[in-house]
């Protein structure tokens, strides 16, 4: 093949050891904020369509924010802005877990939200006729179905979030972009690294959406 | 359809003998539902009006009425399903009361009325076997067990014993509103409310849920029947309640109401379903 440019395998290869060390940070980042972001997402979610307003309207301003708002501008918020009020230093991996819990979380509360006004009246009306109490209906009976409802939505939220983390490589937290650039800086193999990266990116991704799949498949008995 | 019907005729008389054989109306007692003076609107839309019923133990009372004569609405008042505005309702010696603020006691009533409904509503993440048990054990707190041995009985009682362990949505529409019944009776209820149970199955799955209603009048279950299906009406109700305009305007034995309706409106509703 005659191309303009030399795609060096070697290079690319002799990379993948030094971006390696990036992918647990990216998967930190990507599913300790993914699973902080499920728990605030069940609570505002639920807050969110609660019948008093000093629930509701919180979240709703919680939602509106931090969907509103750029996850990069958030980070950075937290990373470089919060120190000062705090009065002490965060370090960039926590400020990352909590940029895309926060972040993850409002469209997490939505996603919830969803799910649960998407249950049929009747089953909260026949979990309430045989004396289940609210509680109850929404454990044994809602629930477990809006979850089921909202593994797609969730499984894009997920594949999204973890490319978000990319952009922490602004902070210096040594997830896989930030590492590529390091390594990068050093042997300018920017066409190589690149590409590696986006494969890295691609492989978590395609697990986890083939995990979701499964999920959802195995789940879908009922 | 007419040599269907001329089958079914030999065989109703038979029926119609043990209609009262095993069950005994306490009419002496203090009845298990009594409604007194209850309201309620949606929004300017008054949809009871003053609605004073009072259902004896054992009894059976099917209500009647067009479409939006509040019919529905009246049974799902009685476990508190609806909100109503004013009066009072009472059930098996509990009070709900208007608005909804009827707290602790609503989910006593619950717990003591078993209701199925006109889209069965089954858990369709559940097997046949947990809808059945799921109420016993988190509300009664029975044991695994003993909720399992009651689902049997009532699983082979309406006839699908079988299908135990499969998932709703693997079963007919009549075998669906079947295990809706047996999920409500698992419950032992006190009184058992149903709303249009066979408005949403296909004709030839009526029969077989009407068999199962009928059998439960015979045992001397207090039923309190929404529906449209005027012959079953006839053969079970010992009371026949019309209801038009959010009013109940006559009420009586099937014979009273069927063939001697007093009132101008029971006479017009009565000629419309009956001429088809």
């Amino acid at each position: 093949m005659d191309l303009h440019f030399q795609f060096d395998w070697q290079a690319a290869i002799a990379s993948l050891p030094y971006l390696l060390k990036g992918v647990p940070y990216t998967l930190l980042i990507s599913f300790g904020g993914l699973a902080i972001g499920f728990v605030i997402g069940m609570l505002f979610g639920l807050m969110r369509i609660a019948p008093s307003r000093w629930l509701r309207y919180p979240a709703v301003f919680y939602i509106e924010v931090f969907r509103g708002t750029p996850v990069l501008v958030q980070v950075l918020f937290i990373f470089y802005g919060l120190p000062t009020l705090l009065g002490g230093p965060i370090d960039a991996l926590t400020a990352g877990i909590a940029a895309i819990a926060l972040n993850a979380g409002a469209y997490i509360s939505e996603i919830v939200r969803g799910g649960v006004q998407s249950i049929e009246r009747g089953q909260r009306e026949a979990g309430l006729s045989l004396g289940l109490s609210a509680t109850q209906t929404f454990q044994y009976i809602i629930w477990p179905q809006a979850l089921r409802r909202m593994i797609p939505a969730l499984g894009n939220q997920g594949i999204v979030s973890i490319k978000d983390t990319s952009l922490f490589s602004v902070i210096g937290v040594g997830e896989l972009v930030r590492q590529g650039q390091v390594y990068i800086a050093q042997t300018f193999t920017a066409l190589e690294v690149y590409f590696m990266i986006a494969l890295l990116y691609l492989a978590i991704t395609l697990s986890l959406s083939m995990a979701l799949s499964l999920l959802e498949r195995k789940g879908l008995v009922g | 359809m007419k040599d269907d019907k001329q089958i079914q005729r030999d065989a109703t008389p038979i029926v119609r003998l043990d209609k009262n054989d095993n069950k005994q109306i306490q009419r002496d007692a203090a009845p298990i539902v009594r409604l007194d003076k209850v309201n309620k609107h949606f929004g300017e839309l008054h949809v009871m009006r003053d609605i004073d019923l009072s259902v004896a133990p054992g009894e059976v009372v099917v209500i009647i009425g067009a479409s939006g004569s509040g019919k529905s609405t009246l049974i799902r008042c009685v476990n508190g399903l609806e909100p109503f505005q004013s009066g009072r309702i009472e059930v098996d010696g509990k009070t709900l009361a208007p608005h909804g603020a009827s707290g602790k006691s609503l989910q006593a009533v619950r717990t003591e009325v078993g209701m199925v409904f006109q889209q069965f509503n089954l858990f369709p993440h559940l097997s046949i076997r947990d809808n059945v048990t799921l109420a016993p054990r988190k509300v009664r707190g029975w044991s695994r067990r003993q909720a399992n041995t009651t689902a049997e009985r009532l699983l082979e009682r309406v006839g699908i014993a079988d299908q135990a362990d499969k998932y709703p949505s693997q079963l007919s529409g009549g075998q669906q509103q079947r295990v809706a019944l047996a999920r409500a009776l698992a419950m032992e209820p006190r009184l058992m409310l149903f709303d249009e149970p066979t408005s949403a199955l296909d004709p030839e799955m009526i029969g077989e849920v009407l068999d199962a209603m009928r059998e439960l009048a015979k045992d001397g279950m207090t039923m309190m029947i929404v529906t449209h299906e005027m012959g079953f009406a006839r053969e079970v109700a010992d009371r026949v309640v019309f209801v038009h305009g959010g009013e109940i305007v006559e009420q009586g034995t099937p014979e009273a109401v069927f063939d001697d309706p007093q009132h101008e409106r029971t006479r017009a509703f009565l000629s419309r379903v009956l001429k088809h």
